[in-house]
């Protein structure tokens, strides 16, 4: 059995309104000097794919059509 | 003229929306989420606001992906109508029948009000009701209206002349003021804004019953 980590983070230059919030809600409790926050996902899976080739392919495949919106995020993938 | 109005687990204004068509003349069938077909006959698809399995990974990604999405994505492709609101509109989004992404609002708050809508077609059996440049007051209710596209897209939408609201006053950060947008062929409608709940006096404002009336007056003649 394999472990997928898929990892979704706005694209370059989408604005992110929730990051921009907590960075200034850290600005508020005093962490001076944070300049960007961007706030993602994590999704880990549980795979029953032995193979890590085809475990790779498959969990892009399921980023491409359900897990991100590749209109404004993008994702990386590591498989353990 | 038949209409189907698209109940998820979450959805909250199918009801509002299966009432809006049924008053302007529509026979109206609900239809969940777990079926795999439209009732035969269906002229347009009512795709209602809420929050669809709970709004999780992203508004309207789940329902996207639900068998009855299958048979709303071959409806539009076969040139059926579409109405879809708010939660209905991002359902649209992600399922590729219009372009771009309802993102958080840019001021994180949830906005539920009345607001003064333009109309910027009336090229549409939704819009061809209201005379061009028009100023309605339809309500808002939601968190995730933040109308967002890449600089070809909206140009795409300017230049096919695809956008049918834009906010007086923008609510939410929308690029380009954008409350509503057709599809190419004009037949799938996305808003944010909420036409079922404006359709009788009681509910302190009408303008919403011109876009269901003139629809269901357009399709009976068609």
């Amino acid at each position: 059995m394999l472990k997928a980590r898929v990892h979704v983070m706005l694209k370059d230059g989408v604005l992110d309104p929730q990051g921009e919030a907590v960075r200034h809600a850290l600005g508020t409790l005093g962490f001076a000097g944070v300049e960007a926050v961007r706030q993602g996902k994590v999704i880990e899976l549980d795979l029953a794919q032995t193979d890590r080739e085809a475990a790779l392919a498959e969990v892009r495949a399921m980023c491409d059509r359900l897990l991100a919106n590749t209109v404004i995020e993008k994702y990386t993938v590591e498989i353990a | 003229m038949k209409a189907a109005v698209i109940t998820f687990p979450g959805s909250n204004c199918d009801r509002d929306l299966a009432v809006a068509f049924a008053a302007a003349g529509a026979r109206v069938a609900r239809v969940w989420h777990k079926d795999a077909a439209l009732p035969p006959g269906t002229d347009v698809v009512g795709i209602p606001g809420g929050f669809s399995f709970g709004d999780y990974l992203r508004c309207g990604a789940i329902a996207a992906r639900s068998p009855i999405a299958r048979a709303v994505i071959d409806h539009a492709r076969r040139g059926g109508y579409v109405l879809g609101v708010c939660n209905g509109f991002q359902v649209l989004t992600e399922t590729g029948l219009l372009p771009g992404v309802l993102m958080r609002n840019a001021g994180l708050r949830f906005v539920c009000r009345m607001l003064d809508l333009r109309v910027e077609t009336t090229d549409s059996a939704f819009t061809g009701g209201y005379a061009p440049g028009q100023v309605v007051t339809i309500p808002v209710a939601h968190h995730d209206g933040n109308y967002t596209a890449d600089a070809d897209t909206l140009a795409r939408l300017r230049d096919q002349d695809r956008i049918a609201f834009r906010y007086v006053q923008n609510p939410n950060g929308a690029m380009d003021d954008i409350a509503g947008i057709l599809s190419e062929n004009r037949r799938v409608l996305g808003m944010m804004p909420h036409p079922e709940r404006v359709i009788d006096p009681a509910q302190g404002g009408t303008d919403g019953s011109v876009l269901f009336r003139h629809l269901l007056g357009q399709l009976a003649t068609a």
